[in-house]
């Protein structure tokens, strides 16, 4: 049932299906229908092992959130006593309700303003030819490749010396300047428009700005919605970021992962805790599950952009 | 940002229709030019405060003693880059992280790599399987730490009860120092499908009829995966390798979550993740000067392994019409 124990029959299969297939492939006995249905069921029992093996976390957390203290760690997928009153009792031993909204702003206002700004400089490097662009491009580029290690420091100092440490604001004022792989991204999708749409605009006397927000924005939606998921869903589950800026305040300012990493704290035995970790398991849940809905509903936009990323390679 | 969008739209196409353009340059038009300017405002401003100002403020600070208290910034000469040296914690610091990255990232690809071929040989019913690969992806690496934080245990954890039932003892996953990184990977490993997807999406890619000539030539599976199959996808397997290398030596959350989230307890120093030492130098310990030194030896790391990564696997990749 476990993942290690899946894998290791794994291998062994895996071999297997590579041999059959192997023998299969003589081309001069076309009659092979035994072995390929012998390949699609390996196949298919590889796929519902490793499914399974994915899904084995999730379908732990579930039930760990509905059991009792004391049965956490029972490993059984079925909680013996069932403990709905979990989801109850965490909104009491927990400012979850503030960590979702301290969430939900900085995701949306990150995912917003890097979208918007994004996509500007991104119809400047596409549509405008001026001295010096593909080189200014090619910086844009060659910055994501700077490891973020670097920039962690000075980046946090030059908040301080701002007074906004303390403030969400770190969480996304950045994201007002642009960000190299969304503009790789749009840019991307600006240079597929056919640039006749704009000679004409522009013949019947569109400003540039008209050229972007009454053209180039509207016919673009899906990269933006590629662009804001994308976002929405690193501000969602940052860590790092919330635990520089948030974590000396109080903790009714935290998000919501930087929360459950307080009360995996706060709650361990090791702190006077009571090793409450099926409310940590409640907490985590809700915080997943947001991203698993986004999941369904945009695993379109999702999968095309994180292919983008592989095609600039 | 409006203000921004105000000025482009009034500035420039007075500009245009009053003055002749010529003077500027005879190749470009100079409104186009300057709005063009105008819409990538954004990134240069952004550019020139938070990387390049961040980067020559970061090199200032990690050649002094910075106080945080009174902003004041005393130069030390190189003294923060000979501890460095002087420190064993860096060391054992960048030994781990290394290890980790040599220890994941060939899983990694493998493991992404056999996940795409399975998904691009099902046809149909692949969407569902992809769906069911990627959740992990989308779950906040704060709920993969704090469920594999349970399922890890040594003595209750789910894995070690499973492997107690076919009769291996597992074991101390979070507490000895030899399984702390494999367990960093198992966790790395289950969240490995964003690699899949641009594996899937580059086998997708693969020209059909290559596989039908090589079979018309006797051709098995196991040739054609090898001969056509890698060659053709050899774009996406290097730049996988490049992001997860440069991933694995930064990788922070899952090491803090499990291990270095409360300061109180001892953590094994083989969980002690470079970005986490960075961390906890900085944000703990307030040394920003050593912390800012740390920061330029990783990025010196990263760029000679990128390097060298340029250098040698670029050989091995095919650009289709070697258009590069």
């Amino acid at each position: 049932m476990t993942s290690i124990g899946t894998s290791s029959g794994n291998v062994s299969v895996q071999s297997q299906a590579l041999s059959v297939a192997e023998t299969g492939g003589d081309p001069t006995k076309p009659p092979r229908s035994i072995k390929s249905v012998v390949g699609k069921v390996v196949l298919w029992v590889l796929l519902i092992l490793f499914s399974l093996a994915f899904l084995y976390p999730f379908a732990w957390l579930l039930s760990a959130s509905l059991k009792p203290r004391g049965e956490v760690f029972d490993n059984s997928l079925i909680p013996k006593t069932f403990t709905p009153g979990n989801y109850a009792e965490v909104w009491e031993q927990l400012p979850l309700l503030n960590w979702m909204g301290n969430s939900v702003l900085i995701a949306l206002l990150a995912a917003g303003f890097v979208t918007l700004s994004s996509s500007l400089v991104a119809f400047g490097f596409a549509y405008f030819k001026f001295p010096g662009r593909n080189k200014i491009f090619a910086l844009v580029l060659a910055t994501m490749m700077l490891p973020g290690a670097v920039t962690l420091i000075p980046t946090y100092l030059i908040w301080n010396n701002i007074g906004l440490v303390g403030t969400n604001v770190p969480l996304w004022g950045a994201n007002l300047f642009g960000s190299a792989f969304y503009i790789f991204l749009q840019r991307q999708f600006f240079l597929g428009l056919p640039r006749e749409l704009f000679e004409a605009a522009r013949v019947d006397g569109a400003s540039y700005w008209g050229l972007f927000w009454r053209i180039a924005a509207p016919l673009s939606v899906p990269s933006f919605v590629i662009v804001f998921l994308f976002e929405f869903q690193a501000s969602w589950n940052n860590l790092q970021a919330p635990l520089i800026y948030l974590n000396f305040g109080s903790p009714d300012n935290y998000t919501v992962p930087l929360g459950i990493a307080y009360a995996m704290t706060k709650f361990s035995p090791t702190n006077g805790g009571q090793g409450d970790y099926q409310l940590v398991m409640v907490a985590a849940l809700l915080v997943t599950l947001p991203m698993l809905i986004l999941f369904a509903f945009g695993q379109r936009y999702f999968i095309e952009g994180i292919a983008t990323q592989g095609r600039k390679g | 940002m409006t203000a921004t969008v105000a000025k482009t739209d009034t500035s420039d196409s007075p500009n245009k229709k009053s003055k002749a353009p010529p003077q500027f340059k005879r190749k470009y038009n100079r409104g186009e030019a300057i709005a063009g300017f105008l819409f990538i405002t954004p990134w240069l401003l952004g550019f020139l405060i938070f990387t390049l100002g961040a980067m020559i403020y970061s090199l200032v600070i990690s050649f002094s003693n910075y106080q945080l208290s009174l902003d004041i910034a005393t130069p030390v000469g190189f003294a923060n880059y000979e501890r460095l040296f002087d420190d064993p914690k860096v060391m054992i610091a960048l030994g781990n992280t290394l290890f980790f990255a040599v220890m994941a990232v060939p899983l990694e690809i493998i493991f992404a790599l056999f996940l795409a071929t399975l998904l691009n040989r099902v046809g149909r019913g692949a969407g569902i399987f992809r769906t069911l690969f990627y959740l992990p992806k989308m779950t906040p690496s704060v709920a993969t730490a704090s469920v594999f934080l349970l399922l890890l245990n040594g003595n209750y954890g789910a894995i070690n009860r499973g492997l107690a039932a076919i009769g291996i003892q597992g074991p101390q996953w979070l507490v000895d120092p030899s399984w702390v990184k494999p367990s960093i990977v198992i966790m790395t490993l289950w969240g490995v499908s964003g690699t899949m997807v641009i594996f899937l999406a580059a086998l997708k890619n693969v020209p059909r009829d290559l596989y039908e000539v090589a079979s018309l030539d006797g051709a098995g599976p196991v040739r054609q995966f090898f001969n056509i199959t890698l060659p053709m996808i050899s774009g996406a397997i290097f730049f996988n390798v490049l992001v997860l290398t440069i991933a694995a030596l930064q990788v922070f959350d899952q090491a803090f979550l499990l291990f270095w989230r409360d300061q109180t307890s001892a953590a094994p120093e083989a969980s002690l993740f470079y970005a986490v030492y960075l961390f906890q130098q900085a944000f703990r310990a307030f040394n920003f000067g050593f912390a800012s030194a740390m920061a330029w030896l990783l990025f010196l790391i990263i760029a000679i392994i990128t390097f060298i990564q340029f250098r040698y696997g670029n050989r091995f990749v095919y650009y289709e019409g070697d258009d590069k």
